[in-house]
């Protein structure tokens, strides 16, 4: 009955959302459109990173191989100890040069049968200047051995090394006054022979640098070292003040000028150039508080300078993050200002304020240009420190230093030990963020 | 008339006066929030709070228990007394005050905590529990009070934040009478909360008028009629009318009550 009454819905209404208008096309369009500009951009970005990574690797993965010949040296009792008593003292008045013969000795015998037009005096330029230092410790360490004949694992010079891993081709040793390309014969020979091998290089990641002639026994070892000490100084100092100086500024200090005025210079710190946090520290740890130079307390405590407003600005953050709510509740049942903030905001805050703190020790890290101004750059890290406190105050290096000063020289064997260097820093960078990670899921709560 | 409506508000206020507030001023920076109210809270009762929002009901139970000392601007002028002394005199620790004067806030809001440390909190900071058995028995007896007990007993270790919303509300309020509070403030504790729950906490402020003073700000004029003895009606930062709520929402004196509550104005 109803029905009859029902104005008819008419055939075709006068704007039918079965069809797009003009209108709305447009936009979808430009909703496309800005999607396809994000998409091009994440793929340029990812673009540039696997390049970046190849080239990382590409570069980088040779410094992790070294070349080694295994040789039988026959330690003769006539060179090492004339007296025969084994003394100590009169073994240790050898000198590496002494040590020589012996070496050329032993690839002679190893060579034996080889075809090769080398002189036996030239032989030994197939192996690293640490070679015959290498046999001398392990004498000096065991005198009893004198007289026996020893099997050693000596580095390769680094132009052998080369050529076994392209660097180096006959071409370049036509002009080079050490190798010739006969030494290169001779090479293929002992490989096919198996007493020259390439294989992991521990030393590279453990190692100290080496002089300017020794790129194959150059290592990042006592720099990375110099780079925890550095940390260890930044975390201690940086993470306790940064992290009070926020929650004074955000929960107790009162609104006025002044703190408007040190927070915006807070801010404009965290902008600041390394450098001048570099050339302050040679001012004001070296020059007036007469710290020791290339130290890495002093590296440190510049780099503490740096961290401190990437920790206070990211504290700050994450404490203003805290809902006012949580602040209100503690309030309210009596807790003090204090207790409010130590017992509820800051174990809220925790994750950002952690997140925070990697983020500036990895910065820290990886500065390079404070470390310059300090004379941590271009020092050559050659010892381990013998403790830690010769570990705060002995002069070393830091990684980045070290990748800066070997990127530096002139031998294209340090080339390749820089980008391994890279390789070594970032491996470091991303065990620091893996624990930030860890550290972050055992402090996040669910809300 | 006005005369007797004064002495009718001076007789039924003689009688164990909780909170009496006198000439109070409230300003943020330079907006004069809390024009010059003067009130008196009876204690074991429930009094209500309504007026339209930016009326400065929230501004003035927040000075009950000072916590209006945590904003920068704000200045409180005159006095409040609770039994006698003034909450704003200088020799008072505004957290010993807020011990004794608790509150519960609009939104529930548990700390991300066990159910158990959310009650025990108070309790352990102000140091009324000896050791674990004794904290045990306050925690209970609040999450008594608050209604909330059986619903919790068995899983006291879950977080309280995992509680639905009325669950969370009622939890807070056990948080705030875990304390032994005298006073009880409760600025909109409905809401945020569906009407079932709503209904819940009523029941419960009810119940809680036994032993504390509890001051209620309310948006909404039902719930004022339905929990309350008493209700002030604010209006521009002015306490309008203050009186019995059988009469306010009866037989208001002043016209500006009367349109609030008939909905003409708010």
């Amino acid at each position: 009955m109803t029905d009859t009454t029902v104005t008819p819905v008419s055939a075709k209404p006068a704007k039918s959302i079965l069809e797009i208008d003009a209108r709305t096309k447009k936009r979808n369009a430009a909703e496309k459109r800005f999607k396809a500009y994000g998409i091009a951009a994440i793929c340029v970005g990812l673009f540039f990173l696997v390049a970046l990574l190849w080239a990382i690797i590409q570069n980088g993965t040779p410094a992790f191989t070294q070349t080694y010949v295994t040789l039988d040296v026959e330690l003769l009792e006539e060179k090492l100890d004339k007296t025969g008593e084994r003394d100590i003292e009169a073994i240790k008045k050898v000198s590496t040069f002494g040590y020589k013969p012996l070496i050329q000795n032993a690839l002679v015998d190893a060579t034996e049968g080889m075809e090769t037009e080398i002189e036996d005096k030239n032989l030994a330029k197939l192996l690293s200047d640490s070679a015959a230092a290498q046999i001398r410790d392990y004498v000096i360490a065991n005198p009893d051995q004198i007289g026996e004949t020893v099997e050693f694992t000596v580095l390769a010079s680094s132009r052998v090394d080369g050529y076994l891993k392209g660097r180096v081709t006959r071409e370049d040793l036509a002009r080079d006054k050490n190798l010739s390309p006969d030494h290169l014969d001779l090479i293929d020979q002992m490989v096919e022979d198996g007493s020259v091998e390439r294989i992991f290089n521990w030393a590279f990641i453990t190692g100290a640098d080496a002089s300017e002639k020794r790129p194959e026994s150059a290592g990042i070892g006592v720099s990375m070292i110099g780079s925890f000490f550095m940390m260890l100084v930044v975390l201690i100092l940086a993470l306790p003040i940064g992290v009070a100086a926020s929650i004074y500024l955000e929960e107790f200090a009162p609104q006025n000028r002044f703190t408007d005025l040190i927070e915006v210079n807070i801010s404009n710190l965290a902008a600041v150039p390394s450098i001048v946090f570099g050339i302050l520290g040679l001012a004001v740890f070296i020059q007036f508080a007469h710290l020791p130079q290339s130290a890495p307390i002093v590296g440190g405590l510049t780099l503490t300078l740096m961290t401190l407003p990437t920790i206070v600005i990211s504290t700050r953050a994450s404490l203003k993050a805290v809902p006012p709510s949580i602040r209100d509740a503690a309030l309210g049942v009596g807790a003090s200002k204090m207790q409010t903030v130590f017992h509820h905001v800051l174990p809220l805050a925790m994750p950002g304020i952690l997140t925070g703190t990697i983020i500036g020790l990895a910065q820290a890290l990886g500065e390079t240009a404070p470390l310059l101004l300090i004379g941590m750059v271009g020092f050559i890290a050659s010892n381990y420190p013998e403790g830690v406190a010769s570990g705060f105050l002995d002069p070393n290096s830091a990684m980045p230093a070290q990748i800066y000063e070997w990127a530096k020289r002139a031998d294209p064997a340090y080339y390749e030990r820089a980008w391994g260097g890279i390789i070594v820093l970032l491996v470091f960078l991303l065990t620091m963020n893996i624990i930030a990670i860890i550290l972050r899921r055992r402090f996040e709560r669910r809300w | 008339m006005e005369d007797l409506a004064y002495m009718d508000r001076q007789m039924s206020t003689e009688q164990d006066i909780k909170i009496s507030a006198k000439n109070v001023q409230v300003y943020y920076a330079d907006n004069h929030a809390i024009k010059d109210v003067n009130v008196d809270i009876a204690d074991k009762t429930v009094t209500a709070f309504i007026g339209p929002s930016g009326c400065g009901k929230s501004t003035f139970l927040r000075c009950i228990n000072r916590m209006n000392d945590t904003i920068d601007v704000c200045r409180v002028e005159g006095a409040i007394k609770i039994d006698g002394e003034d909450i704003y005199d200088k020799r008072v620790d505004p957290v010993q005050l807020r011990a004794k004067v608790g509150m519960v806030f609009q939104k529930p809001n548990p700390f991300p905590k066990s159910i158990y440390d959310n009650v025990a909190y108070g309790p352990r900071i102000h140091g009324l529990a000896k050791n674990r058995a004794e904290l045990d028995d306050i925690v209970e007896k609040a999450l008594r009070r608050g209604a909330i007990w059986d619903e919790v007993k068995d899983r006291l270790d879950a977080p309280g934040t995992g509680l639905s919303g009325g669950q969370q509300q009622r939890l807070c309020i056990a948080r705030a009478v875990a304390t032994e509070p005298q006073v009880l403030l409760m600025d909109e504790p409905c809401s945020a909360l569906d009407p079932i729950a709503t209904a819940q906490v009523e029941e419960l402020i009810d119940e809680l008028r036994q032993n504390y003073s509890v001051v209620i700000v309310t948006h909404s004029m039902q719930q004022a009629a339905r929990v309350s003895q008493k209700t002030a009606f604010f209006h521009l930062g002015n306490l309008v009318e203050y009186d019995d709520t059988d009469k306010i929402f009866t037989n208001p004196e002043d016209e500006r009550t009367e349109s609030y509550i008939s909905g003409r104005i708010g």
